[in-house]
């Protein structure tokens, strides 16, 4: 069937007459909705969809309000990254046993990709996986991987050639991070916190049934995973933004302005207010089929805001500014951006312009993709991964 | 509403783009500014009565029982007229259509509206249909710079004959202008006077050739020297010259003008997009182009990025411009209109200008000289900063809407 607003209203108040949230178990609810449909309902049916338009996700999303959640943010790479790829490239059983828990929050995700060695440029990653009859045995360490500590699963890119040149020996896995092998080291960060962690994998047997896409095919569907990274983290729903943030404590605090920060506040009021324009034509760009490289350069801008305004709390708040909330060593299971104070934004917003392809890096995409500028010269493109100077 | 372009804006954009290839390349622009600069004005008439009467850009804001195009269901509005301004930046067309068709027409719109069937209304409805038949043209006789938030006092005055006297400075579109729409003073409150000017009066006469106002008329216009070659500003003397009065207010207001700065200043955004669309277009087929060091400039990241981060902020006064116009396309200033107006124009009018600063730079030599168009978009792009009230001013203004109070 073809699915409108009406009929996507109906079936979420069918779903709510048959489960009432108050009366069952969190857990059972989120199952039902999941079955119903009414979980992304762009999926399939089956699979937690309705075969619907992407952006009928709203109207559930809004009958359904007030009914538990499954805490997106504590899951939010499991939602963003792990569901889209597994959708496009696995295998039936895989989508069955994978997509469920994971919307439900059940099971955590992680991504296994950045190594000490391999950050922007992922593709010349060292972490292999070697073929033993139906078993893939893999060693290496990944880094960066944020919640590693909480994950049930994790989005393992691994060298399975490395006598090709690099892009071409990649293989895809979910690796399980309960497997004989797989140890999780925290690694504090700038916050004093530790949300990120080293994985360092030694002899870990993964079976073929967890290969994800073919083998020596993992570039391709590491792309799948990076593109919707970057949309999952333009795209973020967010409770209140790092504006109204600012904000609150200009109205609420008249004795730290000064004009000099109005002129800047006003500055990045109206940032934000084009920011927001830029995200609402894109998103009608997408409604009408027509996705516009706006979309590139959504992250770039969010970052960009997000440090300067959090940096502009911190001036502004001179005394309190001096101050941080806490320091201990701490392994969150979430970034708690708007529960912590002023100190720890400033500090947590940095990462914005790291975490999922650097500025630089998107800077590089927009001139390349988007205005067809010519790519630097390389050296690396036809040369056998094992013969790379490292 | 939507950010994105109708399928009737894309025709229409089509039109005048075929129009301005055809008749307004960049060398064409520069060989009139430079024949201009002797002549005392550089706009092309005959590209004007083109625009204006075939296209029919007069009318886009004009309602149709008056002979325009604009109607409630359907038909032109501020969206189309922004759909024009972004080719008129484009191509950095020396027509004056911000000038008549927008901020001139718009002040005869506002005082129509208050005005009704009085005889200041019938006044202000003929003059409408002549603008948008493209038989006339119109200058509205305030300062190009003056700002929507503070505009100024007129300085001309009504006389008891009905005639006025004064002076109006830097001025656009008025060495073109058929009919001079000037506020006006009065013992108690203001007015909105018509005054006609036969563009040869105006200039002297072209066999006269006194360019620079040395003949002594009841109007005239002295185009000033002025940074943007493609719309200069003039300076607008009257001389008991004889006015009908379209409007009149009791307060020490103008606010017709008020409005015409307004909507004007949300619709340069959509010219301030045109542009900076155009620098960072040619500037990026230059350096894929020009080759140093052995190899395209243009794979160089250091300006690879900034290239980036200049497609970034156009892509956002895309948004900004499309917003404004949208809103403008719906009735009258709303609180919520005039934000949209001035994030645009605290925007769009800064993104112009690094985009044609950013032209000239990575042009290098050749973008610092006289025959490269580039130097028509960066004085273009400057003026229209500080036209209809600076990126500050309009910034400033969000501060009670945005709920963000300056110190005390
Ligand atoms: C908070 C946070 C969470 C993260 N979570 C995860 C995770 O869960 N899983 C995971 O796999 N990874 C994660 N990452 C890692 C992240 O993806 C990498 O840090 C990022 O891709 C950059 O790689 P790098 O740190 O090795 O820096 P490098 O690539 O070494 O870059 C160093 C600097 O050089 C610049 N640079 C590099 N190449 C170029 C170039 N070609 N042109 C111009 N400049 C260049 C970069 O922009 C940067 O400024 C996380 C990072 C952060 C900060």
């Amino acid at each position: 069937m073809t699915w409108d607003e009406a009929s996507v209203a109906r079936r979420a108040a069918a779903f709510l007459a048959e489960h009432d949230p108050a009366a069952v178990d969190r857990l059972a609810f989120l199952r039902a909705r999941f079955d119903a449909g009414l979980a992304w309902v762009h999926f399939p049916e089956g699979l937690g969809g309705l075969g619907a338009p992407r952006e009928l996700q709203a109207v559930a999303d809004r009958e359904l309000r007030g009914t538990p959640d499954n805490q997106p943010g504590r899951i939010g790479i499991g939602l963003g990254m792990a569901a889209p790829t597994i959708l496009a490239f696995g295998t039936e059983e895989q989508k069955r046993r994978f997509l469920r828990p994971l919307w439900t929050g059940e099971e955590v995700w992680c991504q296994l990709f950045s190594e000490p060695g391999a950050g922007s440029d992922l593709a010349t990653l060292a972490t292999r996986a070697v073929r033993e009859g139906d078993e893939w045995v893999v060693d290496g360490q990944k880094v960066w991987t944020s919640s590693a500590h909480t994950a049930r699963w994790g989005l393992l890119l691994a060298r399975t050639d490395p006598g090709v040149p690099k892009h071409g020996g990649l293989t895809y896995f979910v690796c399980d991070m309960r497997a004989p092998g797989v140890e999780v080291r925290p690694l504090r960060q700038i916050t004093g916190e530790a949300e990120f962690n080293e994985v360092f994998l030694t002899g870990v047997r993964l079976p073929e049934a967890l290969r994800l896409g073919e083998a020596g095919d993992g570039w391709r569907v590491a792309q799948a995973t990076l593109m919707n990274e970057r949309v999952a983290i333009g795209g973020m729903p967010v409770r209140r933004t790092m504006m109204e943030v600012v904000a609150d404590t200009w109205r609420s605090r008249p004795e730290l302005r000064t004009h000099d920060l109005h002129q800047r506040l006003l500055r990045l009021w109206v940032e934000s207010e084009v920011m927001r324009l830029t995200a609402a034509r894109l998103r009608e760009q997408l409604a009408a089929g027509h996705p516009g490289p706006e979309g590139s350069g959504m992250k770039l801008a969010f970052a960009r805001l997000h440090q300067e305004l959090s940096g502009l709390e911190v001036e502004l708040l001179r005394e309190d500014g001096l101050a941080y909330d806490d320091w201990t060593f701490r392994r969150p299971e979430t970034v708690d951006f708007l529960g912590r104070e002023a100190g720890y934004r400033y500090l947590r917003a940095k990462g914005n312009s790291i975490e999922g392809g650097t500025s630089e890096i998107l800077r590089n995409i927009i001139a390349e993709r988007v205005l067809g500028l010519p790519a630097e010269p390389r050296a690396d493109k036809d040369v056998a991964w094992k013969d790379l100077p490292r | 509403m939507t950010l994105l372009y109708t399928e009737v804006e894309e025709e229409l954009r089509a039109a005048v783009r075929d129009l301005l290839a055809d008749r307004c390349s960049p060398s064409a622009v520069l060989g009139r500014v430079e024949s201009g600069v002797e002549s005392g004005t550089p706009y092309d008439a005959e590209l004007w009565k083109t625009l204006a009467r075939d296209i029919g850009v007069g009318g886009l804001l004009v309602p149709e029982e008056l002979g325009g195009a604009a109607s409630g269901a359907g038909g032109a509005s501020a969206r189309e007229a922004a759909v024009v301004l972004e080719e008129l930046g484009r191509a950095v067309a020396p027509v004056p259509f911000l000038a008549s068709a927008v901020l001139a027409t718009q002040a005869l719109l506002s005082a129509w509206g208050t005005a009704g069937g009085d005889a200041g209304g019938v006044v202000a409805g003929e003059l409408l249909g002549r603008l948008a038949s493209g038989e006339a043209t119109a200058a509205l006789a305030v300062p190009f710079a003056a700002s929507p938030y503070a505009p100024p006092a007129p300085a001309v005055a009504l006389g008891e004959d009905g005639t006025v006297t004064g002076t109006a400075g830097g001025v656009i579109g008025a060495e073109i202008a058929d009919v001079l729409l000037v506020p006006v003073r009065l013992t108690r409150g203001t007015a909105l006077c018509a005054v006609e000017a036969s563009p040869a009066a105006a200039l002297g006469g072209a066999a006269g050739g006194a360019v620079g106002g040395a003949v002594r008329g009841p109007v005239r216009v002295t185009p000033a020297t002025s940074l943007d070659l493609t719309r200069p500003v003039a300076t607008v003397s009257f001389a008991s010259a004889p006015a009908r009065v379209v409007a009149t207010a009791g307060g020490p207001e103008t606010p017709w003008v008020r409005e015409a700065l307004l909507r004007g200043a949300g619709l340069l955004a959509s010219e301030q997009l045109g542009i900076a669309e155009w620098c960072l277009a040619t500037t990026v087929a230059y350096v894929r182009e020009r080759r140093q060091f052995a190899r395209p400039v243009g794979s160089f990241q250091a300006v690879k990025h900034r290239l980036a981060d200049l497609w970034l902020e156009i892509a956002g006064a895309r948004a900004a411009a499309r917003n404004a116009a949208a809103r403008l396309a719906e009735a009258p200033i709303a609180g919520d209109i005039a934000v949209a107006v001035a994030v645009a124009q605290a925007h769009c009018g800064a993104v112009a200008v690094h985009a044609a600063e950013e032209c000239v730079q990575l042009h290098g030599g050749i973008g610092m000289t006289w025959e490269h168009p580039a130097h028509l978009y960066l004085k273009r792009a400057k003026a229209d900063q500080i036209a209809l009230g600076t990126p500050g001013d309009h910034r400033e203004a969000l501060a009670g809407p945005a709920d963000l109070p300056a110190p005390v």
